[in-house]
């Protein structure tokens, strides 16, 4: 990356706080320009205040455990074609092993909603987007299937649907010909409900995930990342993923 | 026959041609040998918008609201896909889709390519414990 887009993103970077920092001054006690995250009406778009992430904790992820997988497959009714190569895949288990001390880790990686998602970038049809509170989702409408997507992102969370699609949740439309990934549970997320994966590894005991806003300090997420060391996957890459792991 | 006498009689014939393109095919409508799209409605009430808006702006009211909602995160209700679908979908099939689909009849009538059902759900949702 040259020298003159760092100064870009950092400007940038700059404009986006001190247009935050307006919109927060208080107009008068109690009323505020913007409204610094809270629960959203549904006729309200959605706010470049908030940056919605998740923490994995590795050490609380158990082995052999995949109800995320599941949870994940049932909400956005995600099945099998018959074929384990070209079935879709939002989200998946890794078993990492440090081969010298012979430690293992258990991890689910999904999209990680980076905030220069390389798949946004390299989109001819700007089908693959960053919606404005950080959640990188596929535009079914626009997108034509070419898959570079799939190619430019580094973990390879995208996949491309080979197959007709039938039953599908309401919610969740999907279908043949077009590339998709983890949306964070999109529609869950718009109606004040936690990602289906986060929900349901709360359920079986481990609370390995957690989910909230990355920009609200208020935020349990927030709280553990200040308090614990934490990476991201690939942080070379200088993506900055929304999603985080703890003890990785 | 005269030359004037054979102009009245193609005169005639003309004039009789033209007053059966004029009624045969409202002869046809009144016989019901034109296929019309079966519309049927099985909840009653109203609909978000009146019947001749919805017939004619129903593709733009749905493009409108899909981009508000996918870029966005709007999910009023009125405009959506998935309400049309909750509230049209027949109580026999479960579904807008089939012959007599509410979207499918008009379509095939219309004869306009449906594509919004390769990703949308065309039934509705299942309430909690509901069998299919």
């Amino acid at each position: 990356m040259s020298a003159d887009a760092n100064n870009d993103r950092g400007r940038r970077r700059f404009l986006a706080v001190s247009a935050a920092t307006l919109g927060g001054v208080m107009l008068a006690p109690g009323i505020r320009l913007i409204e610094i995250a809270g629960a959203r009406a549904p006729e309200q778009a959605v706010s470049r205040q908030i940056r919605w992430g998740l923490l994995i904790d590795t050490n609380q992820c158990a082995r052999g455990c995949d109800d995320c997988v599941k949870a994940c497959a049932t909400e956005n009714a995600i099945k099998s074609g018959g074929n384990p190569r070209t079935d879709s895949q939002w989200i998946r288990k890794v078993e990492l092993k440090d081969l010298r001390r012979g430690r293992t880790h258990s991890v689910p990686v999904m999209c990680q909603h980076c905030e220069h998602p390389p798949c946004v970038e390299v989109c001819p049809t700007g089908a693959s987007f960053k919606r404005a509170d950080g959640i990188v989702l596929v535009d079914r409408h626009i997108c034509i299937g070419c898959r570079y997507c799939m190619m430019a992102c580094p973990y390879k969370a995208r996949s491309i649907v080979f197959q007709d699609v039938v039953d599908q949740n309401p919610d969740v439309p999907r279908g043949k010909g077009c590339a998709e990934a983890c949306s964070l549970c999109v529609h869950r997320i718009d109606q004040d409900r936690l990602p289906a994966c986060v929900e349901a590894c709360a359920k079986a005991g481990h609370n390995a995930m957690v989910f909230g806003d990355l920009n609200d300090p208020r935020s349990e997420i927030a709280q553990r990342l200040a308090k614990f060391a934490s990476a991201q996957i690939r942080a070379d890459l200088r993506l900055n993923p929304g999603v985080h792991y703890q003890g990785l | 026959m005269t030359r004037n006498g054979i102009a009245t009689t193609a005169g005639r014939i003309a004039k009789a041609m033209c007053l059966l393109a004029l009624w045969l095919p409202l002869l046809a409508f009144a016989s019901g040998r034109v296929p019309k799209p079966v519309i049927e409605i099985d909840k009653p009430g109203r609909c978000v918008e009146d019947t001749a808006t919805m017939r004619r702006e129903h593709p733009n009211l749905l493009r409108h609201q899909r981009d508000l909602t996918m870029h966005e995160g709007i999910r009023t209700r009125a405009h959506s896909l998935k309400e049309c679908v909750g509230c049209h979908a027949s109580t026999k099939t479960g579904s807008v889709l089939g012959e007599k689909g509410f979207c499918q009849s008009c379509h095939d009538y219309a004869s306009v390519k449906i594509d919004c059902f390769v990703c949308h759900a065309s039934k509705p949702k299942l309430a909690a414990g509901a069998k299919p």
